[in-house]
């Protein structure tokens, strides 16, 4: 016996009959195969249980409607986000006061992991924009009036946050920015443009970096909450792009945009080694979301490739096809397992800036390398927009451009190799 | 009223499970379990009657090895109030039948003086849809199986059942025995801060044998063996040979 629930994509039933829907036939559930249940050392019962609760939104109120919101090019973040807020998913770390668990970042860790299991990629970056881009800095340094006004709404899913670093002239060179923020009085006046800003259109607010004197560039800047419908801010462009469709990304013009100077998060002139700071849970962050991802096409290859037959066997049968894809699924191992361990310095105290940079070179590179063969094995197939392996093609290009690029991370890790020449002047 | 809820801690639904090569079972290691789904629709139910304050108390109660907690603690965070875990090693496991549960679940109704059982209507391991019937019998109350929706109707309480071919209500006084069907409810799913409120809620362990129940099997598993294979079909160019396809192999 077989029963299907209206509305959710599961399958109810014994041993032999669990086959999947048809409208589970393009989404593939996760854990479907022979993968074991991740045992990260830090890892207990509430981890799993997070996970549970996330995989649950994921399945009903989440992958359902992927297909949709990537055709449409835009996804509803208010209503997403607000179903998490509901279940306390946006403020895992964050303090209590403000509507936060005060758990410790491997939680967080463990909700990105799960976070993976959306079949795009686009998402699970909104939603990490939220929880580990746009808001670490205002829970650790950020004033009261900031937290209540901008931290615990976005912790409840009633606001949508953003972050504004990068420019058109500054990407890699995150000191380079042109963006500023003068003082008048007791306001600041912000004149500048942001450019790549992931949630930008759907924002309510945004965590923006700014020159706030004309000192050196590590001290001059400041990071500060700006409410996006103040007078002087335009979107002038939503960015046409060819993977994360779903996910809006915003060219932001600043023209006198006023706003009072305690907007400013923590010290003044900080905002550089904050960001710097918040860096390092954005790409831990980006590196838990890139595993199940993985773990995901790989597997769905797996299935793909032992149906379907050439030369009077099935792919899979070739050695070349299984040994890749168990090659890849070896490196996935070693990357989750680099992660799990800078997760545990982390929740230690320790800086995991060279691990943390060397995890997210990684990342950006397996994905690359796993959507890549993989697609390979699906053939025509693979070239169809009808596969999830070839959204996350396009999708995890990202990883290697995105919060610091391969290159930038290379850099960080040659400093700490001591190896990286001094810059040019 | 209180109510004792059955629990049982099942491989979950999306894996796709593997026949063990003594062919007695299935592969259970390393492989991701979570609650029966059935019986977290019992749960739900269960909440719900407390939340309608037409019940006082909810207590989860699964019987299996340690892992089990982890079922008791998702109950606990949907809102369960406490637990009962009467362990059951690994290893013994599979000597654990609906009957064993059957008398499990009576004596510790009878001894909580339990006013409701509410279980899920079957366990999407072995489907064996047995345990409510069996308990409603041992203790002697009536039975609502496959429940599609509760309700309190003065001193009983109305249940729609599915059954085939249409919905039959009917009345029972309580105590009584419910079984949940798949359209009883949609579960909620745990709040973070639920889950944390949860481990502070008390977990009664106890042992089979201090309840007086010998888990001695009384079925024994001859073989475990895959589904068989559907074997490829084929494609016919027109209705025709569509026709004479199926007349050829007798199914029209
Ligand atoms: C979809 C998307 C979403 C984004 N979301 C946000 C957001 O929400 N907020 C935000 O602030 N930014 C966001 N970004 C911007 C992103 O962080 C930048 O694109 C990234 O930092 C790279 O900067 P750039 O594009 O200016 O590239 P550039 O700085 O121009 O670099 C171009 C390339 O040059 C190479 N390179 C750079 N530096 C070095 C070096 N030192 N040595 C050798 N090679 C080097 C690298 O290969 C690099 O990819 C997003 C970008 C995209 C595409």
């Amino acid at each position: 016996m077989m029963l299907v629930r209206p509305g959710i994509n599961k399958c109810i039933s014994g041993f032999g009959g669990r086959a999947l829907t048809k409208e589970t036939k393009k989404c593939f559930s996760l854990n479907s195969c022979h993968f074991k249940v991740s045992a990260c050392p830090v890892y207990g019962e509430d981890h799993r249980e997070i996970q549970n609760t996330l995989k649950k939104i994921i399945d009903q109120d989440i992958n359902p409607h992927v297909d949709q919101w990537e055709a449409d090019g835009a996804f509803p973040a208010k209503e997403v986000f607000k179903k998490l807020g509901n279940a306390g998913l946006l403020g895992i770390t964050k303090p209590t006061e403000y509507g936060g668990s005060a758990l410790d970042f491997s939680y967080s860790v463990a909700a990105n992991e799960q976070l993976g299991a959306v079949h795009c990629g686009a998402v699970p970056m909104a939603i990490a924009v939220q929880t580990d881009m746009s808001t670490p800095a205002l829970a650790r340094v950020g004033n009261d009036r900031l937290k209540r006004e901008f931290l615990a709404p976005s912790i409840a899913g009633d606001l949508v946050s953003c972050l504004g670093v990068s420019e058109p002239g500054a990407g890699s060179d995150v000191a380079s920015i042109k963006t500023r923020a003068e003082r008048k009085g007791d306001d600041l006046i912000i004149n500048g443009q942001k450019m790549w800003i992931t949630n930008g259109c759907q924002a309510d607010w945004i965590c923006l970096l700014a020159n706030t004197s004309a000192g050196p560039p590590h001290r001059s800047k400041s990071l500060m909450c700006v409410p996006m419908d103040t007078k002087g801010i335009t979107i002038a462009k939503r960015i046409d792009k060819m993977g994360m469709r779903s996910s809006d990304t915003a060219q932001i013009f600043f023209e006198d945009v006023r706003v009072p100077a305690d907007s400013i998060i923590g010290e003044e002139g900080m905002g550089f080694t904050y960001q710097m700071q918040q860096f390092q849970e954005e790409r831990m962050a980006g590196i838990a979301l890139s595993l199940a991802p993985m773990d995901l096409i790989i597997n769905q290859t797996i299935e793909y490739a032992r149906q379907r037959q050439a030369f009077g066997r099935s792919i899979l049968d070739n050695q070349v096809v299984h040994f890749t894809l168990a090659e890849l699924q070896t490196e996935v191992e070693l990357l989750r397992s680099l992660l799990y361990r800078a997760v545990e310095s982390y929740v230690a105290g320790q800086d995991v800036t060279e691990l943390v940079s060397m995890g997210k070179l990684k990342s950006g590179r397996l994905v690359r390398e796993v959507s890549d063969k993989c697609l390979q094995f699906w053939g025509g197939m693979g070239f169809t927009n009808e596969v999830l392996v070839s959204r996350m093609y396009r999708d995890l290009r990202l990883l290697s451009i995105g919060a610091g690029a391969d290159e930038v991370m290379l850099g960080i890790i040659c400093k700490f190799m001591g190896t990286l020449p001094a810059p040019a002047r | 009223m209180r109510i004792l809820v059955g629990v049982k801690r099942v491989i979950d639904y999306a894996v796709k499970v593997r026949v063990r090569p003594d062919k007695k079972g299935v592969v259970t290691d390393g492989v991701k379990h979570s609650m029966n789904p059935f019986d977290e629709i019992a749960v739900e139910e269960a909440i719900r009657l407390k939340e309608k304050k037409i019940a006082k108390e909810v207590v989860a109660l699964s019987i299996g090895p340690t892992q089990a907690q982890e079922t008791l603690r998702t109950a606990l965070a949907m809102g369960a109030d406490s637990a009962i875990h009467v362990e059951v090693p690994a290893g013994e496991l599979e000597r654990v039948q609906p009957l064993h549960v059957s008398r499990i679940i009576s004596k510790l109704a009878t001894e909580g003086k339990f006013d409701l059982v509410m279980v899920g209507k079957q366990a999407i391991d072995d489907d064996c849809n047995q345990t409510a019937q069996m308990t409603a019998a041992m203790l002697d109350w009536p039975q609502a199986t496959f429940a599609s929706k509760v309700e309190k109707d003065g001193d009983y309480l109305k249940v729609t059942r599915e059954i085939d071919g249409g919905l039959e209500t009917i009345k029972v006084g309580v105590p009584a025995v419910i079984s949940a069907d798949l359209r009883l409810n949609e579960p909620r799913y745990a709040t973070l801060p639920n889950i944390m409120k949860a481990k502070k809620k008390p977990i009664k362990k106890m042992k089979a044998s201090e309840l007086g129940v010998d888990l001695t099997p009384t079925i024994e598993v001859i073989s475990v063996e895959d589904p068989p294979v559907r074997a490829a079909g084929i494609k016919v160019d027109d209705v025709d040979t569509l026709i004479a396809k199926l007349k050829e192999a007798g199914r029209v």
